[in-house]
């Protein structure tokens, strides 16, 4: 049988993946894409425990049914957003969109 | 349990014992039948997506006042090994720029995404691939693979009608998959589960007879959703040359045409099961699974049917028209025909059989009436405003 | 090792290769494709888990919709064909170091955790999570209110991305 252990483990591991993406990345949909990547962790920690925990209880599934749309939203808002500001100053390179620095 | 009743249950003890008496391990052996079984399927697949090819260029030919293809051997049927034989030994090209990896992967998955909807289409009472609770979901989820498929051949061929075809086609596919879920949502209302095996045990009345038109908007959907004419402005042959498979030749492009007959043929398929009460007929279907398979297979060949009517009497509409069609009247009208259902279903849930019918049936056709109203003065206002009112014709004197 | 064991192993490493290939290649239309893979690796990891209605929404709603619209928003976001600019930050090394670390404390505080190592209790038989899943969605008494929020919430994403990216000619 398959300890909990490796899915906290697994989700840890792809929760650090998607982190090191929305740092180190410069293309602002790159960033967006280590978002989901993130999201998709901790939709895979939420399902876990409930599995894990008490299987009738089914708020493990529930919440992650919400993370589902929030993610959907999020992503949807984030990507018009990249798109608006491609049009206008034609470039998606988060280091170049810097007008509103001091 | 002897063969007739079980088929596949018995040939799978028996190839299992089989592989045991030769010392594999038993896990081992169950997984190599399973395998047997999904090759098994999938060969008889593809073997009927040949003859579908057939059947598909004698029914234009019908429509057309034709014959079609009768030369090679009794009624043509040989034509399409020879088109098969044509398409292997055709030049594999690739195009110069292109992206190889996704550009090779696109028709695999485009297949894939076809095969994979056999897992759960039931065959015959107990001839099923998975007996999954979400079968029904099941279905959206492979038409998302397709549509990435479509996506994937558009913009790895490095062309630019390629990009439009593949970006017209995808806007199109995610488009009506709104009606196409709400549509779903009818059967299971009335079924109670999403799983396809209880939907068609559930059909004591035909859902088609409880909700025509909910019937009628999938079957919309599931057109636009194939890319069949008259939603296929896509791969509109007289318009954008061949849309997302341009650059395909030989046998990816085979893989390409050959996948969306299969599609359609599935997708008559669950038109039947969803609406039609798929291996049912009367009670034939207990008699032995041959049978029932049989009949699904009667049933999906008459949904296929009616596809390739529509396709080869209607005209192709533009895209903004196409997209108009399902944003402003086949999704708000999906959404009402659910909410309707729902509530009658709640109030009319412990009535007669015959009273629940007639009431769902009645709920329908006003619906169906009330979107044709709104349609029609609509358009009577837009036709106005293009051409001007009509004013009466003096009878001359 | 259990079937089930090696299965594991299997998807949760193509899900891990995936993502690590999602974050490092240059080629941004191959990262949204990298992601597609991944988003299928978690979606057989939620079918492990026996929660089969997860699995079949991950397809529909991720890869049926966001990964689709990452993949045209890639491209309506290109200014020629050909990546030449390096994809990542000047300081890199210290994004991996910061993963690396949260990765570390992570695991390294949830092992102290008593339940860190148990094994899954079996389904109880007839148990349908789905009838479960929807009464708990609707009831007033459990979660309808943060469902009609989540709704609410794509309402205004809906129309504020649609706003957002309207192209006024």
């Amino acid at each position: 049988m398959i300890p909990l252990s490796w899915y906290l483990i697994l989700a840890a591991a792809l929760f650090g993946i998607g982190l090191f993406g929305v740092l180190v990345r410069r293309n602002a949909v790159a960033i967006l894409l280590g978002v989901e990547l993130m999201l998709n962790a901790v939709n895979i920690n939420l399902v876990s425990f409930w599995r894990y925990g008490d299987v009738t209880s089914m708020a493990g599934q529930v919440f992650a049914v919400i993370v589902f749309a929030v993610a959907a939203a999020e992503v949807s808002v984030g990507l018009a957003l990249v798109i608006s500001v491609y049009r206008r100053r034609n470039t998606v390179i988060a280091d170049e969109l810097d007008l509103l620095k001091w | 349990m002897n063969f007739w009743n079980d088929p596949l249950k018995v040939a799978a003890v028996w190839l299992e014992g089989i592989f045991t008496g030769w010392g594999m391990d038993a896990v081992l052996a169950h997984v190599l039948v399973v395998f047997l079984g999904v090759f098994l399927l999938i060969t008889i697949l593809m073997v009927l997506d040949i003859f579908l090819v057939w059947i598909e260029r004698k029914v234009v030919a019908r429509f057309q006042d034709r014959i079609g293809p009768n030369r090679l051997g009794p009624f043509g049927l040989i034509q399409p090994f020879a088109d098969i034989i044509k398409l292997i030994i055709k030049e594999d090209t690739t195009p110069d720029g292109a992206d190889k990896v996704v550009y090779n992967l696109a028709p695999i998955l485009s297949m894939m995404s076809v095969l994979i909807l056999w897992a759960v289409v039931p065959l015959a009472p107990v001839m099923l691939g998975v007996d999954l609770n979400v079968g029904v979901l099941f279905l959206i989820a492979a038409g998302a693979i397709g549509t990435l498929s479509i996506i994937m051949a558009g913009w790895s061929s490095n062309n630019k009608f390629a990009m439009i075809g593949g970006f017209r086609q995808v806007a199109v596919m995610v488009a009506f998959e709104v009606p196409m879920l709400a549509m779903l949502m009818i059967p299971t209302i009335f079924a109670s589960s999403m799983n396809m095996n209880a939907i068609i045990e559930s059909q004591n009345v035909w859902y088609f007879i409880i909700s025509p038109l909910g019937a009628l908007i999938f079957l919309i959907a599931a057109i636009a959703e194939l890319g069949r004419a008259p939603f296929d402005l896509a791969e509109g042959e007289s318009e954008l040359v061949a849309g997302f498979n341009i650059e395909y030749s030989g046998m990816k492009f085979g893989m390409f045409y050959a996948g969306e007959l299969l599609h359609a043929f599935t997708f008559g398929g669950f038109w039947s099961i969803l609406f039609f009460g798929g291996y049912r007929f009367f009670g034939l279907e207990q008699v032995s699974p041959f049978l029932a398979i049989l009949i699904l297979v009667i049933k999906a060949m008459v949904g296929y049917w009616v596809i390739m009517w529509v396709k080869y009497t209607m005209m192709r509409i533009r895209i903004d028209q196409m997209l108009g069609f399902n944003w402003k009247f086949l999704t708000p009208l999906s959404f009402a025909l659910v909410l309707v259902t729902a509530l009658m279903n709640t109030l009319l849930r412990g009535a007669d059989s015959w009273l629940y019918v007639t009431g769902m049936f009645l709920s329908n056709v006003v619906i169906g009436w009330i979107a044709l109203e709104i349609a029609r003065s609509v358009a009577r206002k837009e036709r106005e405003r293009v051409e001007g009112p009509k004013t009466v014709v003096e009878a001359h004197h | 090792m259990t079937g089930t064991q090696i299965i594991f192993l299997i998807v949760a490493l193509f899900t891990l290769g995936s993502a690590l290939m999602v974050v490092t290649t240059r080629n941004l239309i191959h990262a949204a494709l990298w992601l597609v893979s991944t988003l299928f690796g978690v979606a057989v990891i939620y079918a492990l888990l026996n929660a089969g209605f997860m699995a079949v929404v991950q397809v529909v709603v991720y890869i049926g919709a966001i990964a689709i619209l990452f993949i045209f928003a890639v491209m309506l976001t290109r200014k020629d064909l050909r990546d030449n600019t390096p994809q990542m930050n000047k300081n890199w090394w210290a994004g991996a170091l910061i993963a690396v670390l949260t990765f570390g404390g992570l695991v390294f505080t949830l092992q102290g955790w008593s339940g860190f190592s148990k094994t899954a209790a079996a389904v109880p038989s007839g148990f349908d999570a789905i009838s479960q899943l929807g009464d708990q969605l609707t009831s007033p008494a459990a979660y309808v209110l943060p469902f009609e929020v989540a709704s609410v919430l794509l309402l205004a994403a809906l129309v504020g991305a649609v706003y957002i990216a309207f192209n006024k000619k």
